[in-house]
């Protein structure tokens, strides 16, 4: 019995992946349920948004490297997050003015803007192909790893080795900076009061004299700095290709349902709920049983419970469970 | 079912992707029109002969008026569905009248939002849905003061002075409190703005008795820092008891009108509402 | 139906025919007759989310999964039964199966029956553990046996071997029957949860498809599905149709191959001209009044007696059904089964778009959107290819923007759809046949 090897093989292949991972995704969840909140839809377009961010950020990292300007250690497309941002901000205010806003002019029903949001996600969907392609793109540059696994068996004298990527440390800290951010920005200060009220009591805050085209402009803001923020991290971690970013959407939006639709702290919450079960499920736990069990013993099999390709069926079954144990999600779904 | 076919959702209630609507308060004027002068001697408050109904509905309001004197607490009492909820909405912009005016300090304000009534100077506390239920009651309070832009920490004192208990509760969800707690909170909002008048649509609805008691204390306190009070009450005993004035409605109509004392003391009134 | 809207559909119907007609002359009849099949079974599957949005407002966006379901139908009804397979771990799969459905009964009958409490979540939790592990014990055991006879051809349980024709309902019957499970869970909740169950289930539909080889070869494919049309080298060999075309003077090889598509059109065609009846026939019955009465005013209609829950399902079911059949339909069109092209965008939003760009709630409105917009997704790309030709054209040769723009022509798709579902939502929001 090794429980010190089995532990990290453990960190090395499930706890360290599904934090970055379950990070993204909480990001992502966040603009969802932000929006939900807010604008009162399931925005179908979230995942080519962060697409779209995604890109912007990577051309202009492309253009940066091309100019020898770069962050030494640290990937590039940390510098050109900002431009990413802003150019979403844009997209997204500017396809509120167009889109959407004539809609809230009319009350239209919720369900009214989520077809609306199905006709954006297809010309989202077609920019960044149109722009970019529909090919696998890598942008990471800087360091590669903080820990290699070779490395760490050399420090640890452990036959495992750990290895901790410079995206997966990265993924975690722009995620915690952008969470605190948000949540500053929600609870301390006076329009993002007025953002919580709005979401909470929409009639109420009306009279209180809220402005609801800010509170609805800043929202799309800061769906932008998320949902960039989400894709640029899940690029560096991962690959970037438009459509595994549109495929995003059921576990984004399993994360924001499980947590509590419209409630910030269930979005988070249900984005490490998802990703922790979607890796464990499916990752073959064979080398950690070998190295718990007694010496010399072999499981047979590879100890998997699902294959890689059904981590949406975990997904969906966590969901399924939640929804039928707790209607409104597990933090209770309602505001901001 | 609307004319406005973005109004048509095909009855589909799907949670995973729109939020369920709130529950609508009324049929609020909109867009906003400007205030007006307005000529003669009128009281301070008033909504005068209005007619109207929602939408495209009947009429639900027949020549009411309701009006209010600074220094007054008025209410308005009735049997269920006379309308008394409907007056008050409708003095507060959240009906569009056909016929009849609202006079507000020397000005029409009949074409106003209720959004610029309160900037006007009214202060409203509907019947449900009147706090922000996530929020904290200083947070509720603060929003209730967004129109400020000036330092409101006086008035949030002065709102803290008037309902201790809120001090105390300061750093709590709203929506955790009592009922009679969230009254004072929905009442506590309302005043932020330093309003020229306060409305309170039913503020003892669902409350036990003694609550009520309370909370009947707390409003002629209010009425004593000189804020007139515009009041829907179901329980029109006790209403009556603390009124200046009050209005009797019945099917939109006004039925009798007096002061507190002479409504209770009226037979008729007492036969027909006040239960002998 | 008012006189000036009956002209109105008349006279969309007939721009879409000169659309189609169009394409014949400028490009060719055999193109037109592709377009067509795939028009046809677009507007079988229009008219199915149209019955579920239309008349009761449920938001299906796991259209992919039914008319995968649909798909796999017409293997498993068609295609020759693998003997070898069956003989090595067919009735070990089924066993496995088997075992693995009762675990998820025996778990739900305990968590039914027993009374709450600690006991019964551990009883349950062991149940479903236990259960899964000898599932997959069983079962993982029998398809390394299927999966390991002839990988390169078979490789798989192989179907009934029966007439395609068959596999259509029973591609309707598959679907219904996943409809089913999703709505009893995601309709019977205190409020609807369809929207995200059923983009969950068309994920996971499309993993099984992709990745259970036993089932219908995952992504190797099943190819040459045998077809209830005959085929161009028989027509062409065939003295009758030879005879015949020499009198039309036109090309045997051009002539066979229109013959062919002409008779699926004639297919398809009884197939959506039967769909329409039935759905018109319903629509206009006390069961049809009955579904607007629910989806105008579900509490006024609920008080009335009406199980709203129970007629939701049933819509839901029958609509899906219906994607079922026109997913066994296209299947059977393409001759083959190729899990990996099944995408949401294409088989679950563009049929979105038809039913809204060609009026909800109307079932000829959703047949013309199926046609249109189904036009429209071949079309833009030979469209867009010309007019960035004509932006292109003061380029140089070489020029790195003009070969972006010419590779990128492929994605002008997409962009065109979302406009259009756009400018109708905004401009007529009731599409371009209004519901009655």
């Amino acid at each position: 019995m090794d429980l010190l090897n089995a532990l990290v093989v453990l960190m090395n292949f499930v706890i360290v992946p599904a934090t970055a991972y379950g990070a993204q995704l909480a990001l992502g969840a966040l603009g969802v349920t932000l929006i939900y909140g807010i604008l009162r839809f399931s925005n179908f377009a979230h995942g080519d948004t962060m697409a779209f961010g995604a890109m912007v950020t990577i051309l202009v990292t492309w253009g940066l490297q091309g100019a020898g300007i770069t962050l030494g250690p640290l990937p590039t497309a940390l510098l050109a997050l900002p431009v990413g941002i802003a150019a979403t901000g844009l997209l997204l205010v500017g396809t509120d003015r167009v889109v959407y806003r004539f809609y809230r002019r009319q009350k239209a029903k919720p369900v009214i803007y989520v077809i609306a949001s199905l006709g954006v996600m297809f010309i989202m969907n077609g920019i960044v192909r149109f722009i970019i392609g529909v090919d696998d793109q890598r942008f990471s540059d800087g360091e590669r790893f903080i820990i290699s696994a070779r490395t760490f068996r050399e420090i640890t004298g452990l036959e495992e080795g750990l290895a901790f990527r410079t995206s997966q440390a990265i993924t975690i800290v722009v995620a915690l900076i952008a969470v605190a951010l948000l949540f500053w920005f929600l609870n301390r200060t006076r329009t993002g009061k007025s953002m919580r009220a709005f979401s909470d009591n929409e009639d109420l805050a009306l009279l209180s004299g809220i402005n609801p085209e800010r509170v609805v402009l800043v929202t799309w803001l800061l769906v932008a700095a998320l949902a960039t923020t989400a894709g640029v991290l899940y690029g560096l971690d991962k690959s970037f290709k438009p459509f595994t970013y549109f495929q995003l959407l059921l576990p984004i939006f399993a994360a924001a349902i499980v947590g509590g639709l419209g409630n910030p702290l269930g979005a988070i919450l249900g984005g490490f709920i998802i990703a922790f079960s979607e890796i464990s499920v499916t990752y073959a736990f064979r080398k950690v049983v070998e190295y718990i069990g007694p010496e010399g013993w072999e499981p047979d099999g590879l100890l998997q419970l699902l294959s890689t390709d059904y981590k949406f069926a975990v997904s969906f079954g966590i969901l399924l469970i939640v929804l039928l144990l707790r209607p409104t999600g597990i933090m209770k779904g309602k505001s901001v | 079912m609307s004319d406005n076919p973005y109004h048509n959702d095909r009855g589909n209630k799907d949670r995973s992707i729109t939020k369920p609507p709130a529950e609508s308060m009324g049929d609020p004027v909109s867009p906003s029109g400007a205030a007006t002068k307005a000529e003669g001697d009128n009281p301070f408050l008033i909504g005068r002969a209005m007619t109207g109904g929602y939408g495209k509905g009947a009429d639900i309001l027949h020549e009411c008026t309701i009006s209010v004197e600074p220094g007054e607490i008025a209410v308005i009492v009735g049997p269920n569905g006379a309308g008394k909820s409907t007056a008050m909405k409708a003095v507060f912009g959240m009906l569009n009248l056909r016929k009849g005016h609202v006079l507000l300090d020397g000005e029409d304000i009949t074409a106003l939002s209720p959004q610029d009534r309160v900037v006007k100077g009214m202060g409203f506390v509907p019947q449900t849905s009147n706090i922000f239920t996530s929020m904290t009651v200083e947070e509720n309070l603060e929003m209730g003061a967004f129109i400020r832009r000036d330092d409101f920490r006086q008035t949030m004192e002065q709102v803290y002075n008037l309902f201790p208990i809120l001090r105390d509760k300061r750093r709590q969800p709203a929506g955790e409190l009592s009922g009679g707690q969230r009254q004072q909170v929905a009442v506590g909002r309302a005043l932020m703005t330093k309003p020229k008048v306060l409305m309170l649509d039913e503020p003892t609805a669902g409350v036990s008795p003694i609550v009520m008691d309370e909370l009947f204390d707390r409003i002629i306190e209010v009425a004593r820092t000189g804020i007139p009070i515009l009041m829907v009450e179901q329980n029109a005993r006790q209403a009556l008891a603390i009124a200046d004035k009050g209005f009797v409605m019945v099917q939109g109509r006004n039925a009798f009108t007096g002061t507190g004392k002479e409504l209770l003391a009226d037979p008729e009134v007492r036969k027909s509402f006040l239960g002998g | 139906m008012t006189k000036s809207l009956d002209t109105r559909a008349v006279m969309l119907f007939a721009l879409v025919a000169v659309l189609f007609i169009g394409t014949g002359f400028v490009q060719s009849w055999n193109t037109t007759l592709t377009i067509l099949n795939m028009g046809l079974i677009s507007a079988i599957m229009a008219l199915g989310v149209n019955m579920q949005w239309g008349y009761a407002g449920l938001f299906n966006v796991g259209i992919m999964g039914f008319v995968a379901l649909g798909g796999l139908a017409a293997v498993l009804v068609s295609m020759p039964p693998v003997e070898d397979a069956w003989a090595a771990g067919g009735i070990q799969v089924l066993l496995g199966l088997v075992l693995g459905a009762a675990t998820v009964v025996g778990a739900i009958l305990v968590w039914t029956r027993m009374p709450a409490g600690w006991l019964r979540a551990v009883l349950m939790l062991t149940v479903l553990i236990g259960g899964f592990f000898i599932f997959r014990a069983v079962f993982d055991a029998g398809v390394a046996a299927v999966e390991s006879i002839n990988p390169a051809s078979t490789g798989y349980l192989g179907g009934l071997g029966l007439p395609i024709l068959l596999a259509w309902p029973v591609g309707g019957v598959l679907a219904a029957g996943a409809a089913w499970i999703i709505g009893k869970t995601a309709l019977g909740l205190r409020s609807d949860y369809l929207a995200i169950a059923t983009l969950g289930i068309a994920e996971i539909i499309i993993a099984v498809l992709k990745n259970e080889d036993w089932l219908a070869r995952g992504v190797k494919n099943v190819t040459s599905l045998p077809r209830p049309v005959p085929y161009e080298v028989d027509l062409q060999s065939s003295e009758a149709f030879l005879g015949f075309v020499g009198w039309l003077g036109a090309d045997p090889v051009t002539a066979s191959s229109v013959t062919v598509k002409l008779a699926y059109a004639g297919l398809f065609l009884v197939v959506l001209l039967a769909l329409i009846w039935l759905s018109e026939k319903a629509l206009n019955s006390p069961w049809g009044r009955m579904m607007r009465a629910i989806r105008d005013n579900e509490v006024s209609a609920s008080a009335m007696g009406k199980n709203v829950k129970a007629r939701h399902l049933q819509i839901f079911i029958l609509g899906s059904a219906v994607c079922g059949l026109a997913g066994a339909m296209m299947t059977t069109l393409d001759s083959q089964m190729v899990p990996g092209t099944y995408q949401p965008l294409r088989f679950t939003f563009l049929v979105w778009v038809m039913v809204i760009v060609g009026g909800s709630g109307n079932n000829w409105g959703a047949v013309l959107g199926g046609f249109l917009i189904w036009w429209l997704w071949i079309q833009v790309e030979p469209l867009g290819a010309l007019l960035m030709q004509g932006i292109t054209a003061g380029m140089p040769v070489d020029s790195w923007l003009r070969d972006h723009l010419l590779d990128a022509v492929a994605h002008m798709r997409l962009l065109t759809m979302g406009m259009i579902l756009l400018l109708v939502l905004r401009f007529s929001p009731r599409g371009l046949i209004p519901e009655r």
